[in-house]
């Protein structure tokens, strides 16, 4: 348990090799700090950019991500409850390779549950469903939380992980059916008079949605640091004059 | 013969493995700062694409015609394992390429560009040769869109950018625009 506690163990989490997720820090957390920190904070889509795959793919209607944020979510808390339940029984050399078939064998069970109740998903979201295993954002979990953890906390952490994943995509599809198709889960929206962008819809529009979303999620971030070094400058003044 | 130099154009430009489908993001966005690091990463990965390839088609043949509900799982380890072995060929051979490609050799098995090439080509019921053109195409579309956007990353480095697009957001509307650009290729395969 020693192990598992030590403050400043920094883990190789990324399997993708981009900076934003090179390292992932391991701390002493409280069990609401785990489940809620994939949510926002370490967004697995917009902050760690993991899993850009799916979300880029299928989130041209709000219907498809949403379907295909579900199957990530049930993969992510299935995988993560077998890999916490056996870490002590998985060496250490060949624990990739391991994390891999477990999760192939959930998507190879999400894909039969898929195609047996809802067919038309299934046919809409194609070889997507597959590229599941390949999603680095469950393995990332696998191998920077659920192999050194206790289950009930990698269940939590895949839980808030999974939700944050499904909240990102339902954005993405979100902007990209509103603006491409002009309606919200097929309702249309603005009348019969709206000029669809159909870019949106199309690959590029993926790219463009994410892009102009960190944009925007990037202003906000920067406003709010403004916001807080104006208030520090004030109360420093403040200080000075009581001085 | 048409049909296959038609699948390898197809994959490369009009269908883009990255720019199209999102496929091979990851590296898209982790490899691409460098022209030269983008072309080894494109090298590497048209290699494992084609032994997938061929492995894909002796197991398509020989196994999985009786096992059907044992694909996913038997190409996954198909890949990880063709990984390993390229890096050890690697290694034997050339210490040196082995040390230039480094980390980058063990992030393909990850990438999905690899198991979707797979399963794309058991969907589609690709042969041998078909196969190793499709191979051949998607892996030259990925090297294509990762050379292209490293060049343009490589501008992007030297001019003002508003400290809000710095970063992935930037990368994302450049990919958008490749991606439209992309879509004209489109009308090659409606003109046959």
């Amino acid at each position: 348990m020693k192990r598992q506690e030590s403050a400043e163990e920094v883990v190789r989490g990324s399997h993708c090799g981009h900076a934003g997720a090179s390292a992932i820090r391991i701390r002493r957390t409280t069990p609401g700090h785990d489940l809620l920190r994939g949510l926002w904070r370490e967004n697995p889509v917009f902050r760690q950019l993991l899993g850009l795959c799916p979300a880029l793919a299928v989130t041209n209607t709000v219907a498809n991500s949403l379907a295909m944020g579900t199957a990530t979510f049930s993969v992510l808390v299935g995988s993560s409850l077998l890999v916490s339940s056996f870490k002590r029984v998985i060496p250490e050399a060949i624990r990739l390779s391991t994390y891999i078939l477990i999760i192939a064998t959930w998507v190879t069970i999400a894909d039969m549950v898929m195609e047996a109740t809802v067919p038309q998903v299934h046919k809409a979201l194609g070889a997507f469903v597959y590229l599941i295993v390949v999603n680095c954002m469950i393995l990332s979990r696998q191998e920077a939380f659920a192999s050194r953890r206790p289950v009930g906390r990698s269940l939590l952490d895949a839980i808030g992980t999974g939700s944050g994943f499904i909240l990102a995509l339902f954005l993405m599809g979100a902007v990209r059916e509103v603006i491409g198709y002009g309606s919200f889960l097929g309702h249309g929206l603005f009348g019969a008079s709206y000029q669809p962008w159909t870019v949106m819809i199309l690959p590029p529009g993926g790219f463009l949605a994410i892009g102009f979303l960190l944009l925007a999620f990037g202003w906000i971030g920067l406003r709010r640091e403004a916001r807080r070094k104006a208030r520090e400058w004030s109360r420093l003044a403040v200080v000075k004059r009581a001085a | 013969m048409e049909n296959v130099v038609w699948i390898f154009v197809s994959a490369m430009v009009v269908n883009n493995f990255t720019l199209f489908y999102f496929l091979g993001l990851c590296p898209f966005m982790g490899v691409s700062a460098r022209v030269s690091t983008a072309l080894r990463m494109g090298a590497a990965d048209i290699f494992v694409l084609v032994v997938t390839s061929v492995c894909t088609w002796i197991l398509n043949t020989f196994v999985l015609a009786y096992a059907p509900y044992l694909r996913l799982i038997s190409f996954i380890v198909v890949i990880a394992s063709v990984v390993q072995i390229v890096e050890m060929v690697i290694k034997k051979v050339s210490p040196r390429l082995f040390r230039e490609l480094g980390m980058f050799l063990p992030l393909i098995t990850t990438n999905c560009a690899i198991l979707y090439l797979a399963i794309f080509q058991t969907n589609r019921g690709y042969g041998f040769f078909e196969g190793l053109a499709f191979a051949v195409g998607a892996g030259a579309g990925l090297t294509l869109a990762l050379v292209l956007m490293a060049s343009i990353r490589q501008e992007t480095e030297f001019s003002s950018i508003p400290a809000v697009a710095r970063g992935a957001a930037l990368v994302f509307i450049i990919a958008g625009a490749l991606s439209l650009a992309f879509m004209g290729f489109a009308g090659l395969l409606s003109a046959t």
